[in-house]
C-alpha cells in the first residue's frame, strides 16, 4: 500500500510550505530519517525527514511549488511495489483531511434557567460542595491564652507527632529558633533529620522541598518572609500548584509554605509586601490567612494535612498577639470557611489576617454612633467562602472591605466582584474597599502609617455605605 | 584532568569495586551480555522510531506547540536509565522527556496520546509533550521550566534519604540549564545533605540556538559541581555501552556517599522544537555526527561485529519496534480528546 506524504506543519503557525528543493528523485530508495526535501516554511527553509522505508514513487508537488499543510506532496511505495500502485493513493481531499478526534470539543451549553449573572462566562472558582463544618467545642472546654507564635509552633508540633513524614525546612527554623522564634524548641524535639536549616536559598531549598512533596513526604516550607518568597514563585506556582493538573491527577503536593506576610515596621518597601492576592490568582494552591490564635493553629494543622499545596500567610505584627485558644485533642480549623468575627445588622466589614483587628476596633467605633457593623473574618483566600459573605451582605445590604495589600487586583477587587455576582439586588450601596496605599512601602513612621489602612478610613467608608456623615 | 575529577575516578572506581559488579573498568573494556544488548538496542530504536512518528504526526498537525524530539541523544536515557534499579531509584528529567519515559517502561501508546492530547495520554491530555508522569514507574516528569527539575529531582534524592530506602534519583538535564541558579543552590544542598542524586548533563552542544562555548564562560560541565566538592566524570554520550557502564561505575558513590555529576557529551540530530530551522549549525556537522557516531548505528556494528546478532535479527527488531509504533500512532490518533468535565478535574486533590 503506497503512503502519500503531505506538507507537513513545521512550526506552530505554518500554513502554507514551498517546496525549495527535492533532496530525493523519484525512483529513489528512502529510508527513515533521510532529507526528502526541503521546504521552505513561514519562517525559515526546513529539512523534511523520512519517517517510513519506501521508494519515492511519485513527486506531486515540484520545485518552486507551494502547497498548503495536509496537502499532499509526495508517494512512497513498499519496496517492491508498482509504480503504478500509485493510483490507488486518495485524493487530495481525502489525504488533506485528518481524522477528527470523537470528543466532544466545547462544553455543553448553560442549562437555562442559570441567573444572568452566572449565564455568561461564569468564572466561579473550584469551590464544590457545602461549606466545611466548624470545629466543634464541647462544653467545658478550658480555653488558654497562647500568642500566635506559640500556636502556630504547637501545630507544626502536633503535626509532627502525629504523622513522621512531615517535617520542617527553611532558613534559621534549627538551630537559632526560627528568625521570629516561631519553630523555637522545634529541633529540640524532633531533631536534625526533621527540623533542616537551609541555606539562604529560596528557589533551591522550594524546589527540593517539591521534589519531597511529589514523593509523598509532607514538608513545611518556612520562608523568613514572603518577601523572600518571591526567588521562589515559579517552584510554587509552576511546579507546586501545577503538576497535579499536568499529570493528569498522578502527582501529589502535600507542601504547606508558612512565613510572616505583609508589613512589619519600618523595613520599607522590599520587606513589607503583602501577597495575599498573588496567590490566591493561583488554582492548584490554597491561601489562608488567619487572625486569632486559634485560627492560626487550626488552619496550619489543616494546611500540613492537606494533600495539595497550601499557602500559610502569618503577619509579624500578630505573633505576640494573645488570643483564647480552646484546650481540645486535635484543634483543626477547616480550611475554605469565613468566621463572624462580631455580629451586626448595618453594614458588613470584611477583612482578613491582622486587619480584622482594625475591623473589630471600627466597629466598636460604630456602635457607639448606632452602626451596629458586622465583620466577617475570611481566614481563608482560596477556596474564597462566597457564602458567608454573601449571607452577611444579604442581611447588612452594605460592604466594606479592609486590606493591606495594593488595590489594583486585590482581595477587595475580588470581594466587590462577588457583590456585584451574588448579591447585586441586595446591595444598598457601592462596595467600598480600604487598602494599602498604591505605593511601594515607605521608610518614614508618617509615610508608612499613610501607606496602611487606618481606623479613620473604615469609620468613614462605613459610614459612607450606610449613607451617614 | 582536573584534580576533583581524577579524585573521582578514584572514589567511583573503589565504590564499583565495592559493589563488586561485573563492570569494573570503565568504558567499553567490559562488554553488557548480549541480552543486554540487545535490550539497548530496542530501546533506542523504541525512542528513535517514536520520536520520527512523533514529528510525523506533528507534521499532519495532530501534535501541537512545542515538541522537543530526543533523536541522537537515545543512548544517554538509555544507558543511565538501565543501570538504575527501578524498583527503588526514580528519574526526573526537562521537558525533551519522551525518550526517557519509554525506557523506564511508560507504554508508547499512552506516550504518544498525550503528545496528541487524547484522555488516554498519561496525563489525560492535560500536560502535553512537556509535562508526563509515570509515578507507578517511578518517572517523575516531565519538566517545562529550564532548571526546574534539578531541585525537585534533589528533593526526590531528598525522600529516599529521608525514608532511608536505598533509593536514589537519576536527574537530567541539559548543557543550557546548567547556567540556571537554581541548580547550584542544589547541588550546595545535596552535597551539603550528602543526596542520593546523580545529575546527568546532557551536553548535546545547543542550548535551543546558543553553542556551548557562546553561553558558558567553562564547558567542562562534569566540573561543575566541584565549588561544592561533588566528584564528576564525563563520558561519551553517543555509546550506549560507555554510559551504562559508566553509570554503574558511580551509582554505588551516589548510593552510600553522594551526589555525583556526569556529563554525557551528547547530540542532537533535529531542531531544538518542531519549530527551530537549525540555522546556526552546519549540515556538515549533523551529518558527521550522524554518519560516524549514532548511537544505534554503532550499537548494531558493535553486535554485528561480535556475532551477537545477525542482519536478519536486527531487520526483525526493527520491524517489531515499527510494528509498536504504528500501533501507538494508531491508538492516539483513535483515542478521543478529553471530555469537557476533564477542564476542572485534578486542580485540587479532593477529600
Amino acid at each position: 500500500m503506497p503512503t502519500t506524504l503531505t506538507m507537513p506543519a513545521l512550526s506552530p503557525t505554518m500554513s502554507e510550505g514551498t517546496i525549495a528543493r527535492w533532496v530525493k528523485r523519484e525512483g529513489d530508495r528512502v529510508e527513515p530519517g533521510e532529507v526528502i526535501a526541503e521546504i521552505e516554511t513561514d519562517k525559515a527553509t526546513v529539512e523534511f525527514e523520512a519517517v517510513d522505508e519506501g521508494v519515492l514513487g511519485r513527486i506531486l508537488v515540484p520545485e518552486g511549488a507551494s502547497a498548503k499543510v495536509g496537502e499532499p506532496i509526495a508517494v512512497l511505495l513498499e519496496e517492491g511495489e508498482d509504480a503504478s500502485a500509485v493510483e490507488m493513493v486518495p485524493t487530495a481531499e481525502e489525504a488533506a483531511a485528518p481524522t477528527p478526534p470523537a470528543a466532544v470539543r466545547e462544553p455543553s451549553a448553560p442549562a437555562s434557567g442559570a441567573t444572568p449573572a452566572t449565564a455568561v462566562a461564569a468564572p466561579q472558582p473550584l469551590v464544590r460542595g457545602a461549606l466545611p463544618p466548624e470545629p466543634e467545642i464541647p462544653p467545658g472546654t478550658r480555653m488558654v491564652k497562647m500568642s500566635v507564635r506559640e500556636a502556630l509552633r504547637d501545630a507544626m508540633a502536633e503535626e509532627m507527632r502525629r504523622d513522621p513524614e512531615v517535617f520542617l525546612m527553611g532558613e534559621e527554623v534549627g538551630q537559632y529558633g526560627g528568625a521570629y522564634k516561631v519553630s523555637q524548641g522545634l529541633l529540640e524535639e524532633f531533631g536534625e533529620k526533621r527540623v533542616i536549616d537551609t541555606p539562604i536559598t529560596e528557589y533551591g531549598f522550594t524546589g527540593i522541598g517539591v521534589g519531597a512533596a511529589f514523593a509523598g513526604l509532607k514538608p513545611i516550607v518556612e520562608f523568613m518572609t514572603w518577601n523572600f518568597a518571591m526567588q521562589a514563585i515559579d517552584h510554587i506556582v509552576n511546579s507546586a500548584a501545577k503538576t497535579l493538573y499536568m499529570s493528569g491527577g498522578q502527582v501529589r503536593c502535600p507542601v504547606t509554605f508558612r512565613g510572616p506576610n505583609g508589613a512589619a515596621a519600618r523595613v520599607a518597601a522590599q520587606h513589607s509586601q503583602e501577597y495575599s492576592s498573588w496567590y490566591a490568582h493561583v488554582p492548584g494552591l490554597k491561601v489562608v490567612a488567619p487572625y486569632t490564635a486559634a485560627d492560626a493553629k487550626g488552619l496550619l494543622k489543616a494546611a500540613i494535612r492537606d494533600p495539595n499545596p497550601v499557602i500559610v500567610l502569618e503577619n509579624e505584627i500578630l505573633y505576640g498577639h494573645t488570643f483564647e485558644v480552646p484546650e481540645v485533642e486535635d484543634w483543626v480549623v477547616p480550611i475554605g470557611r469565613a468566621r463572624i468575627a462580631r455580629e451586626g445588622r448595618h453594614v458588613t466589614l470584611v477583612s482578613f489576617s491582622r486587619w480584622v483587628g482594625l475591623a473589630l476596633e471600627a466597629a466598636e467605633v460604630l456602635a457607639r454612633e448606632g452602626i451596629e457593623a458586622e465583620v466577617v473574618d475570611l481566614r481563608t483566600l482560596r477556596p474564597l467562602d462566597r457564602t458567608t459573605v454573601v449571607e452577611s451582605l444579604k442581611k447588612t445590604n452594605r460592604m466594606v472591605v479592609i486590606e493591606e495589600g495594593w488595590p489594583v487586583c486585590g482581595i477587595g477587587a475580588e470581594l466587590a466582584a462577588v457583590a456585584m455576582e451574588d448579591a447585586f439586588d441586595w446591595l444598598d450601596a457601592p462596595v467600598v474597599r480600604v487598602t494599602g496605599a498604591d505605593v511601594p512601602m515607605p521608610y518614614a513612621a508618617n509615610l508608612e502609617r499613610l501607606a496602611l489602612p487606618r481606623l479613620d478610613q473604615v469609620v468613614e467608608a462605613a459610614k459612607q455605605v450606610c449613607y451617614r456623615d | 584532568m582536573c584534580a576533583a575529577a581524577r579524585k573521582a575516578r578514584r572514589k567511583t572506581t573503589k565504590a564499583a569495586a565495592e559493589d563488586g559488579a561485573e563492570t569494573a573498568v570503565a568504558g567499553k573494556a567490559t562488554l553488557p551480555p548480549p541480552d543486554l544488548l540487545f535490550r539497548f538496542l530496542r530501546d533506542m530504536l523504541l525512542i528513535r522510531r517514536f520520536e520520527e512518528k512523533a514529528g510525523q504526526l506533528y507534521g499532519m498537525g495532530i501534535i501541537a506547540g512545542f515538541c522537543h524530539l530526543y533523536i541522537g541523544q537515545e543512548a544517554v536515557a538509555t544507558g543511565v536509565v538501565r543501570a538504575l534499579d527501578l524498583r527503588r531509584d526514580t528519574v526526573v528529567t526537562s521537558y525533551r522527556d519522551h525518550g526517557h519515559m519509554l525506557v523506564c517502561g511508560t507504554d508508547p501508546k499512552v506516550v504518544m496520546a498525550e503528545l496528541a492530547g487524547r484522555i488516554t495520554g498519561c496525563s489525560k491530555g492535560k500536560g502535553g509533550s512537556m509535562h508526563m508522569f509515570d509515578t507507578a514507574r517511578h518517572f517523575y516528569g516531565g519538566h517545562g521550566i529550564v532548571g526546574a527539575q534539578v531541585p525537585i529531582g534533589t528533593g526526590l534524592a531528598f525522600a529516599h534519604r529521608y525514608r532511608g530506602d536505598g533509593g536514589l534519583c537519576a536527574c537530567f538535564f541539559g548543557e543550557g540549564a546548567a547556567n540556571q541558579g537554581q541548580v547550584y543552590e542544589a547541588f550546595n544542598m545535596a552535597e551539603l545533605w550528602k543526596l542520593p542524586v546523580l545529575y546527568v548533563i546532557e551536553n548535546n552542544r545547543y542550548a535551543m540556538g546558543t553553542r556551548l562555548d557562546r553561553a558558558t564562560a567553562q564547558p567542562d560541565l562534569y566540573r561543575r559541581g566541584e565549588a561544592f566538592a561533588i566528584p564528576g566524570d564525563f563520558v561519551d554520550g553517543m555509546d550506549v555501552i560507555a554510559v551504562y557502564n559508566k553509570t554503574r561505575e558511580v551509582l554505588p558513590f551516589v548510593r552510600e556517599k553522594g551526589p555525583f555529576v556526569l556529563e554525557a557529551r551528547t547530540y542532537r540530530y533535529r531542531g531544538h522544537s518542531m519549530s527551530d530551522p537549525a540555522k546556526y549549525r552546519s549540515r556538515e556537522e549533523v551529518e558527521e555526527v550522524r554518519r560516524h557516531h549514532d548511537p544505534i548505528d554503532q550499537l548494531r556494528r558493535l553486535m554485528l561485529e561480535h556475532g551477537y546478532a545477525s542482519e536478519a535479527e536486527l531487520k526483525e527488531v526493527d520491524r517489531e519496534i515499527r510494528a509498536v509504533i504504528n500501533e501507538a500512532a494508531r491508538f492516539a490518533q483513535d483515542s478521543p480528546e478529553p471530555p469537557p468535565e476533564e477542564l476542572e478535574r485534578d486542580v485540587y486533590v479532593e477529600g
